[in-house]
């Protein structure tokens, strides 16, 4: 199960590292006529085994969105050209579109793996920031103690009492609603660190003043470490297992977090492909019960959620912290 | 307990008066205000008059404390937005939201832990299926179940894709205003419900199996207790302890993810207005919600450590020592 789980994340990892050469098409390159056209499929058999090439799809309607295939003349795949995995000629046989197209003839695969891109390196860069600062204030809470102990710990509290997901939209919606993407991810990083910070800390807190106590930290003061030297090369390294695990509940919850807020229309300028903007593109009922190739980005989202918590399964009180984490966002 | 309670009712206070005085603070010190919601053609007399309606023309800190001192008197002001007294508002969203929330609450529950005590007790093809599909559920948040759930009633017309009524609720009487409600209701509190009631099984096939392990049910087995009885009687009672400690985080949950299964589903409860009242900077609209939902939050807390000095001796201890 573990491994499974890993092999996954190394896998969506791999998929945000490898996206511009794994991309049949640019992400923001749209087909004029494959307006919601279904997904091309792949074949390898046509009366006897072939490499595998593709049927063209032709428009056939444009008002009712039917698509034919051209089965006259099969058009292979082009391996290892122009910087890109697999395409296709498209002078003999139309764009390669593996998930389908969007509402703009956008392919759907391609944006998904630059989604995969943004949102990853979001909630990555968003993890990072909360394990850091949430370690900061927890070790110097904990190495302190008495009154700034007692505020930081107050504070922490405070923030950890409300559901964070309505701060973020609060935070996020009291700001002009047209930004760039830039200062979008310059922006949800800071509210998601901000709100982020207390749990790491609390726990922290915690270990940091248990650990004070032992020999080896008071053996370590007596030799003459100083409070930094202490805290960083003695004390912290204690928590990091529980750092590991912070980071695995707090990455999926960012993960969710930019998906809702880009879906409600808060998050990232529809034009830039994350996954949430993506599922924002799902957001009309009537077209994705046609479509429902759309709804590929939340399949991405369940992939990746998945994995994660196939990773800390094992641990007996795994269900507990998926729902503490769920608690708030 | 008079004294835990007394305190738990000031930290509920403390905790409405900070929400939605930092939420008017935050919509008034925002960028751009209600106006803009009267387009680039208002003339400046109407702009004028609609800052004073909603007391714009004045300081933000003597705004606040105007609002605080009305809201002691539960008058929450108007709402630019519906053009009526925030009050009646956030009554009624609060009212959609809770029956939302204490339906799927129920589902977790009587989904989750008969389910639990299943797969907690048996071995076999059955429960390790149980437990394949819970582990799923767990990784699947209410954004995508409500997604999904949409997506499926609109394919196959079995239930209703959003709303919490049709479209011509206003005229039927109230019980077949009350059906319609209920038609509505299953898919968004499945959405919020699934993976509460993953996380129940899980921990409730945990406990089991733990207690079933226990001294104590060794000896009931070897007074002759029989099979059933063995389960339900002895070791679910133990068993239950951890249940009764997460209700609080599940309640939180349910909170939270309410929000996004109420946008995607449309249903007309209090993250649904706060959001559009966000949106629009509809400022006593956005405090009033913001008021609601730490009311909401103390609650939570409140029934979550109620539940749990049940469970608890300890905790019952620690709380009210």
């Amino acid at each position: 199960m573990r491994a499974a789980g890993q092999i996954l994340i190394v896998l969506v990892v791999l998929a945000a590292v490898g996206a511009p050469w794994l991309a049949p098409n640019p992400p923001e390159r749209s087909f004029p006529d494959a307006l919601y056209a279904p997904p091309t499929r792949v074949r390898l058999l046509d009366q006897g085994l072939h490499a595998p090439f593709i049927y063209r799809q032709r428009l056939v309607s444009r008002l009712e969105r039917r698509f034919e295939e051209d089965r006259s003349r099969p058009v292979p795949l082009r391996w290892f050209t122009g910087g890109r995995l697999a395409t296709v000629d498209e002078a003999q046989g139309g764009p390669l579109l593996v998930l389908g197209a969007d509402a703009f003839g956008r392919d759907i695969l391609s944006r998904l793996l630059y989604g995969t891109r943004a949102s990853l390196a979001l909630a990555l860069v968003a993890t990072l920031g909360a394990l850091l600062l949430g370690a900061l204030v927890g070790g110097i809470a904990g190495y302190t103690g008495g009154l700034a102990d007692e505020a930081l710990s107050r504070l922490s509290d405070f923030i950890l009492v409300l559901p964070a997901i309505y701060v973020a939209l609060a935070l996020r919606a009291v700001m002009p609603l047209v930004l760039p993407a830039r200062t979008v991810f310059l922006l949800l990083t800071a509210i998601f660190v901000l709100l982020g910070w207390p749990i790491v800390a609390r726990g922290v807190r915690a270990i940091v003043a248990s650990e004070r106590q032992r020999d080896y930290a008071v053996a370590g003061q007596a030799l003459g470490a100083g409070p930094v030297r202490l805290l960083a090369r003695h004390l912290l390294p204690a928590a990091s297992s529980y750092l590991a695990v912070q980071a695995t509940l707090l990455l999926p919850a960012f993960i969710l977090a930019e998906a809702t807020l880009s879906y409600v229309g808060l998050g990232f300028p529809s034009a830039v492909p994350t996954w949430g903007t993506m599922l924002q593109d799902a957001a009309n009922v009537s077209l994705v019960s046609e479509a429902p190739w759309m709804l590929a980005p939340a399949a991405a989202i369940f992939v990746l959620v998945l994995a994660v918590n196939l990773t800390v399964q094992g641990t007996g009180r795994a269900p507990v912290q998926l729902l503490e984490r769920s608690n708030r966002w | 307990m008079v004294r835990f309670l007394f305190r738990r009712l000031l930290f509920a206070l403390f905790l409405v008066v900070a929400v939605s005085s930092s939420a008017l603070l935050l919509t008034r010190l925002a960028p751009g205000d209600v106006t803009t919601q009267l387009g680039p053609f208002a003339s400046a007399a109407e702009v004028a008059r609609t800052r004073e309606r909603y007391d714009l023309d004045r300081a933000p800190a003597s705004q606040w404390a105007l609002w605080l001192a009305r809201a002691s008197r539960f008058d929450f002001g108007d709402s630019f937005l519906y053009n009526r007294p925030v009050r009646d508002l956030i009554g009624r969203a609060a009212a959609n939201t809770a029956a939302l929330a204490v339906v799927a609450l129920a589902a977790a529950t009587l989904i989750g832990i008969p389910l639990g005590m299943f797969t907690g007790s048996r071995r076999g093809a059955a429960a390790a299926l149980v437990r394949g599909v819970s582990l799923l559920a767990l990784s699947v948040p209410p954004l995508l179940t409500s997604l999904l759930l949409v997506f499926i009633a609109s394919r196959t017309r079995w239930f209703p894709a959003g709303g919490m009524t049709s479209v011509d609720a206003l005229d039927l009487s109230w019980a077949a205003w009350l059906a319609d409600v209920a038609r509505h209701l299953p898919l968004p509190a499945l959405a919020l419900a699934l993976p509460i009631a993953a996380t129940f099984e899980r921990l409730q096939a945990q406990s089991m199996s733990e207690a079933l392990h226990q001294p104590f049910l060794l000896a009931a087995v070897a007074r002759g207790v029989a099979p059933r009885d063995l389960i339900v009687r002895h070791a679910w009672r133990v068993s239950l302890r951890p249940i009764c400690a997460v209700y609080g985080l599940a309640i939180g949950a349910l909170l939270s993810g309410s929000f996004v299964v109420e946008y995607v589903t449309a249903w007309p409860g209090l993250g649904r207005l706060m959001f559009e009242a966000l949106r629009a900077r509809d400022i006593y609209l956005v405090a009033g919600c913001a008021a609601m939902g730490g009311l909401f939050l103390a609650l939570g807390s409140l029934v979550g450590d109620l539940l749990l000095a049940a469970a608890d001796p300890r905790a019952r201890e620690a709380q009210t020592g």
